[in-house]
Parts: structure tokens; sequence; C-alpha cells
């Protein structure tokens, strides 16, 4: 038997227009901790997905305790001991944590001597030992609608060890996890590390890479680049790795002036009491707002409240003085606001829609000729714009959204809110999920908006990213503000300590 | 890369893209030249009138299926126009009128009162769909039965019939001269297709349109009415049923509550065979032009070949679920 666990080697994937896999190779061993690194688009979830079953590749092998394999679909794999916790997770919300994790391999019994029934006690019994053994405690009967998103996810892990699986696919597991929880996270690799399975863990964190892998791979542009042992390796050097080139900066240098008081929220209170209440706060002309706290402290809430996506009882919002009414988006796009939403596919693009129809949806009142005709051509010259100005990388403007890459999609999403030419840009998590080259523009577009005298608020759940744009940060916990800081004092220990406050 | 393709293998990728339409052609040109009479004005003309009337209310539901919703009224609401038009363009000396105080009304303005029904039915079934959020298919099945009822009460079940000579003159009306060629009332079809293709593209209710059945969350975030503007999609699908009504009258010379039976779903599949996706945010006019073309020409290709009308049904069904089954694998492909 090889000291692997699992090899795939010359691995080459196409679809239509694009190559998607170049001859990657990825090889697990049992019993360690495998990252797999590269900018989005590197071809990280394609690998992954041929593993897995659910892509098949054109070319390549896959070879599983020394022998040669096929994997037709993912319940082959999951049968062969691989199992996957997808980045985007797929419970079904209205059944239990048991069901969920049982489904498809429910535990049967024979009910009369014949008829075969679902064993439910057996599954929920089975159920609680695996949520004992991932060290969650909640109750097994529950709707999985129920839960937050992190024991979602947790549950996701649960199915996975259940399977008693011997390669395990984490694709970004701590996106949406506070840090308690990526402890705890990290306890449950930990043991099955010492129970000797192969773990491949795709994430853009570097300190969580650097803490818990042993291996590091790093793929770009669909090839691979190479393997290390994590131990000698630093953050430039992976980094370097992943972009082909150093990156000396990880944030732009800051040349917007705060100037006078513009936005003036107060007393803003959710009609749900759980929500958000009582948040004032004040944002100056070029001035960015970074708004800080833990997964739930209800900043996105308050950020749509005030976009009138989510409804307010009372509490006022003035721009220049002058009070707002927002009772739906539509009221705020018309009073100068726009908002870069946190889940780019849930309320971002459109994905069958062009690049074009994305970034004229906002604005298309701006382009009609006789009051009525949209005019191609001025909707053409945006895209245009936009392409230059951000360094949107796509064939055409006639392309597909959804065929562009994340990081691309949001500059996309971004052309179309400054298409208005707002006074106030609420930016929700503006570089999740994006790679660390288009990262940086992104900051760059970010500081050029505030410098030509845009209000920016930006929440962001990245320490680095909130120290080292704000001007200032505001931090919440359960849905009220707990305290401001200057951006130059910011710490990672001073805005937790406001974050957990309520805890 | 689409651009660097041959001649060639653009001809190989449409058919493989519209293997619907391939077949369908081929099917007609071995039908064409095997059975006389099949390749001729008259036939044309049949193909052209029946294409005209499911192609008005192909249109109609194309904006609520683009929009991820759909409209099983569509047959109802036509045959009701047809009703209304058929008791108000009665001969006022005609002994079988269904009521005797209704006036015999110019086509115009009887145009504009079906329309002006169709119009507030799809407007009920718009708010009930955007703001009851009643989903599509159980709000339009409603109005469909509901729609169905009223015809049935107020025209006693009874066919209607004595149209006073200008309409049927109207509808006589032949594009060329000596009696031969082609029904003029195709025009609407062309002048809706040129309509409704502006409509998609060049305003902004086309593209808030296809931005709701792209994402309507996002919609509603980039500052689209959705609510407002799905009412109005129902409303005008409304409106289409009823012109389509009104020539379907005007056409047979008579009306009854059970025309336009089932209509609705072969709308739904004209459109589908064109290219709608049934996901939502896709669909082209020329692309309905073409699906419910074809979906015709498969029904004179029955007749001419002698199969029993009752066969037909089987056919179409056929037909439709093997072109979702088509649409649905340009998706499942790229796996």
């Amino acid at each position: 038997m090889s000291e692997y666990r699992l090899e795939m080697r010359g691995v080459c994937k196409s679809f239509p227009g694009v190559k998607a896999l170049d001859h990657a190779q990825l090889c697990l061993r049992p019993g360690t901790v495998h990252a797999l690194m590269g900018e989005n688009g590197a071809g990280k979830s394609t690998l992954m997905k041929c593993m897995f079953g659910i892509y098949s590749m054109d070319e390549g092998e896959i070879i599983y305790e020394g022998q040669k394999v096929s994997i037709k679909d993912p319940l082959e794999a999951l049968h062969m001991g691989i199992a996957m916790v997808h980045q985007e997770l797929q419970p079904i919300p209205a059944r239990t944590v048991g069901e969920n994790i049982f489904l498809g391999r429910y535990p049967m019994k024979k009910f009369l001597g014949f008829i075969p029934v679902v064993d439910h006690q057996k599954m929920y019994e089975d159920t609680d030992a695996l949520l004992k053994k991932v060290r969650m405690n909640f109750d097994s009967h529950q709707k999985v609608g129920e839960l937050s998103v992190s024991q979602m996810q947790s549950v996701e892990i649960a199915k996975a060890v259940s399977a008693n699986c011997k390669v395990l696919i984490l694709d970004e597991p701590t996106s949406s996890l506070t840090s308690n929880e990526v402890e705890a996270l990290f306890r449950i690799i930990e043991d099955l590390k010492a129970d000797g399975v192969a773990i491949v863990y795709i994430s853009h964190k570097m300190d969580e890479i650097l803490r818990i892998s042993d291996e590091v791979t790093v793929m770009r542009d669909g090839q691979y680049i190479g393997t290390w042992d994590a131990k000698n390796l630093t953050t430039d050097f992976i980094i370097s790795k992943m972009v082909g080139r150093e990156l000396t900066n990880l944030f732009p240098e800051r040349h917007n002036v705060p100037g006078e008081v513009v936005f003036e929220v107060e007393n803003f209170t959710s009609i749900n009491p759980k929500s958000f209440r009582n948040v004032s706060f004040q944002l100056r002309k070029g001035e960015i707002l970074g708004v800080g706290g833990l997964v739930g402290a209800q900043r996105t809430e308050l950020m749509e409240g005030l976009f009138g996506i989510r409804s307010h009882t009372t509490g006022t919002i003035k721009y220049q003085g002058k009070e707002l009414v927002i009772n739906r988006p539509k009221d705020a796009i018309d009073q100068g606001i726009a908002m870069l939403t946190e889940d780019r596919r849930a309320t971002g693009i459109m994905g069958v829609l062009s690049i074009a129809d994305n970034i004229s949806v906002a604005s298309l009142n701006k382009y009609l000729d006789y009051g009525v005709v949209i005019n191609d051509r001025k909707v053409e010259n945006l895209v245009q714009d936009n392409v230059k100005k951000m360094n949107i990388k796509a064939p055409n403007s006639k392309t597909q959204i959804k065929s562009l890459s994340g990081g691309n999609q949001q500059k996309v999403l971004i052309g179309r809110w400054l298409a208005n030419s707002p006074d106030v840009l609420i930016l929700d998590e503006p570089t999740r999920g994006i790679d660390v080259g288009a990262k940086y523009e992104i900051y760059c577009i970010i500081e050029e908006l505030a410098r030509a005298g845009k209000s920016i608020i930006m929440i962001s759940s990245e320490m680095a990213e909130l120290i080292g744009m704000s001007d200032r940060v505001m931090v919440m916990c359960d849905g009220r503000v707990t305290g401001f800081i200057d951006g130059k004092d910011a710490t990672q220990e001073n805005i937790m300590e406001l974050a957990t406050q309520f805890v | 890369m689409k651009t660097n393709m041959t001649v060639s293998q653009k001809i190989l990728a449409y058919i493989k893209g519209n293997p619907i339409v391939v077949m369908m052609a081929l099917i007609s040109l071995v039908v064409g030249c095997t059975i006389p009479n099949f390749f001729s004005i008259e036939n044309a003309n049949v193909l052209a009138g029946n294409t005209t009337v499911r192609f008005l209310i192909a249109l109609g539901v194309s904006g609520c299926l683009i929009t991820k919703g759909t409209d099983l009224s569509a047959g109802r609401q036509a045959a009701l126009a047809a009703t209304i038009t058929g008791v108000l363009v009665q001969r006022a000396d005609y002994a079988g009128r269904l009521f005797a105080w209704t006036p015999e009304t110019n086509m115009w303005v009887v145009l504009l009162v079906v329309l002006c029904i169709g119009a507030v039915i799809g407007m009920i079934n718009g708010l009930v769909i955007a703001y009851l959020k009643v989903p599509p298919f159980i709000a339009t099945l409603g109005m469909q039965t509901i729609v169905y009822g009223i015809n049935l009460i107020y025209t006693n079940a009874q066919p209607i019939g004595g149209f006073h000579q200008n309409f049927k003159d109207f509808f006589n009306l032949k594009l060329a001269i000596g009696g031969k060629g082609f029904s003029a009332y195709i025009l609407f079809a062309v002048l809706f297709g040129l309509l409704f293709w502006f409509l998609y593209n060049k305003t902004t209710h086309g593209k808030y349109m296809y931005a709701i059945g792209g994402n309507e969350n996002a919609a509603e975030v980039s500052g689209v009415n959705v609510r407002k503007k799905l009412t109005t999609i129902y409303m005008i699908a409304g409106m289409m049923y009823a012109f389509a009504g009104f020539l379907m009258t005007g056409k047979s010379g008579g009306a009854s509550a059970s025309m336009g039976t089932s209509y609705e779903l072969e709308a739904i599949a004209g459109c589908t065979i064109g290219g709608v996706s049934t996901t939502g945010g896709i669909g082209t006019v020329s692309g309905i032009l073409v699906g419910v073309l074809v979906f015709e020409l498969l029904k004179i290709i029955l007749q001419f070949l002698g199969v029993d009308p009752n066969f037909n049904y089987i056919v179409q069904g056929l037909v439709v679920i093997t072109a979702v089954a088509m649409d649905i694998r340009k998706y499942v492909a790229k796996k």
C-alpha cells in the first residue's frame, strides 16, 4: 500500500469555453490535514467535485488506497468513505437533525416481522451519539431550519463523520462561524485526524491554514503549483504562490479625508424585538465607517433596515439634515443610498442574465431615449466604463454573470450601484469569498470612492479588513451598538471586547 | 469562442440546440413530398391562422413563465372573451340571440370591451400572486375554473352564432386579390410579435421582467417594484388572451364556453419548445414564435397523415415533455 490514502493525478476538466483543471494533482496522507489553496476560480472546488463524483474528469486518475478507481457519483464516493461538507450548505430545513444526518440510509427495522420501516429510535440514538462526538449539544429532534448557520454546519460535519469517512473534504467550513465555533470545529478536526482520516481543508483564511494544516497544496488557473510542508510556510509565501507574484500591500494607502456629518441615524429599532434596536450613529462625508461584530450581532439586519429591505418601528434617518422616508429599497435608491448585499447569489446577481443587464438594472431610467426606449449604446458605454475602471475580466458584455469569478461578479455589482452615483454606500461583507488579488482591487475602489466624497458603511467579519480600511469602527452586539473606535486605535482586542459585551 | 465557428459548425450547433425544430422541418419535408396539397397556400393559411391565435396567448403567458410563474387560466380567459365577443356582435335581427338587450356593437368597440375585461381578470391574477403570495400555479388554476364557471352560467352553455356582416367581412378579408391568399388578421401576429419584441428588449418593463425571473430578491434590492411589475405582467397576459379570444370567435364564426380548452398548455408548450426556460429569466419572442409554429405544424402533419385526432393529444403531450426534458438537459449536461 502506498503512503497516500488518496491520490489524484493529471486531472483535466473542461467546461464550454474554459479549461477549469489542467493536470491538477493532490495527494492525501492518512491522519493529516491537507490545505488546498488558490484564488477563486483556481479550480479547487472543481477538483473536489471530481473527487466526490459530482463532475466526471476528462483526463487523469484517482488512486484510492493503492487502487485505481473511478467515482461515478457522490453515493459511490460516500460508500468508498469519501465525504464532503459543501461551501453552500444543503440541509432540508423542514426535517429534523436526525433525519438530515441519516437521509438516504435510514436505519431500518421490520414492523410485524416483515414490513421494513424506519427505526426512528435507533436513528435518534445514533444521532445523539454523533452530536456528542462532534461536541455539539442540541436536540436531535429539532428541525434543521430552526438552527443557526453554524449549527447547520455542525450537522453537516456530523453527517460526514457518521459515514465513517476515510477522506473528508471541508470546503470553507469556517466562513460563517464565530471564533468559539471555529475552535470547536478545530477540536473535531483533531479528533478525526487522530482516527486516521485524511482531511482536505479549503479556506481563504491564512491564520487557520497555518494553524491546523500539515501540508499545503497551491493551485492556480486550474494547474498544480506545488505541495509544501505547512510547518515552514509563511502567509506571504503562500499568497505569492497563489497569485503568482509578490503582493506587498494588503490594503491601499489611504488618502480620503472625512468631512462634515452628512448621514445621521437615530434610535433606529426593528419590528422584530430580537433584532437591532435603539441604534444611533453618524456618518461623515468621505468617511469609511467599519461595522464589526460577531455573526448574529444583527449588523446585516440593521443595514437592510436602513435600506428598506426590512421594516423598522421607530427611528429616523437624515441626510444633510433632511429626514428620509424609506419603506422599500426603491425609496432608499431614489434618495441616494446604495447597498451591496452580503449574499451575492441570493440578493445580488441575476445569474442567467448578461453583465449588461446586471449592471444596468438599478439605473435603467438613465439610458432611455424619448423616455421609453432603452438605448443599448448607453448601456454598453456603462459596461465598458466599469470594465476599464475596475479591471473586470469578462469575454463581453453579453456574458452571463454566473460564469464570472466571485471577484468579477462583485465588481459588476459595485458598478451597478455606482451607476446611480449614490451619496451613501452600504457594503455588506464586500470581499467575502473573493480571492486575494481581487480583494486588493476592491479595497482600492472603496478608498477611491471615499476620496471622491462618498460616505461608506462597510460591514466586515474580517478583523484585518475592518482595522485596515476603517476611519472609524462601529461595533455591535446582540442588536445594539456597543461602541465606536477610531480607526487608528482599533485592535482585534478592543473590537472583540465590544463585540462580546452582552455574550 | 463562438465567433470563431465555421458555417458548418454553426449549423451543427443549431441542430444540437434545437432538435425538435430540426426534426419538425424534416418531417414536414417528407410529408410535403409524399402527400399532395401539404405545400399549398390554403394549408399555409390554416397554419398561419391557428398559429396567430396560439402565438398571442403564448406571448401573454411568456411574461408569466419568464418571471418563474405560469398562467393556467389562459385558455378559459380566451373563451370568455370569445363568447362576450360573440354576444356583442350578434345581429339584431338574429332569432337565436342570447340576450335580446345586447346592442349590435361595432367590432372594434367589442375588442376594446373584451380587452378591458381581460385586463381586469389578469390584474386579479396578478394581485393574488404578487400581494397575497399565492403560488401562480394555484392562483391561476383557481381562476381557470372560476372563469369557466362564469362562462358556462351566463351563456347557458349555449353556442353563439349569427354575427353581423361587418364582423364576418373582416375575418374573410384576404391579403391577396381573388380570394386566394392569407387571412388579413394574421397581421396581428406580426404586429404583436414586433410589439412584444420591443417591450421585452427595449423598455424597462422587459428588463425588469427578466430581472425578476433571474433573481426576484436581487431585483427588489435593485429598486424594482416587483409586486407592481408582476401585476402588470399578468394584466398584459389577460389582455392578450382576450385578444386571442376575439380572434377565435371571428375565425370560427361562432363561440362557446368550451372553446380554448387546454390552450394554456399549448401556449406553455410552445414557449418551452421555443426556449423559454422553466427556471426563469430566459426567453425570446422569436423563440416563442418558432415554438408555437412547430406545435401547430405538428398538429397539421398528424392531420395530413390521417392520424385519429384523439391520438394527437398523446403525441402533443410527449412533445411537451420531451421539450422540457431537452431544456433541462442544457443545464444538467454541463456537469
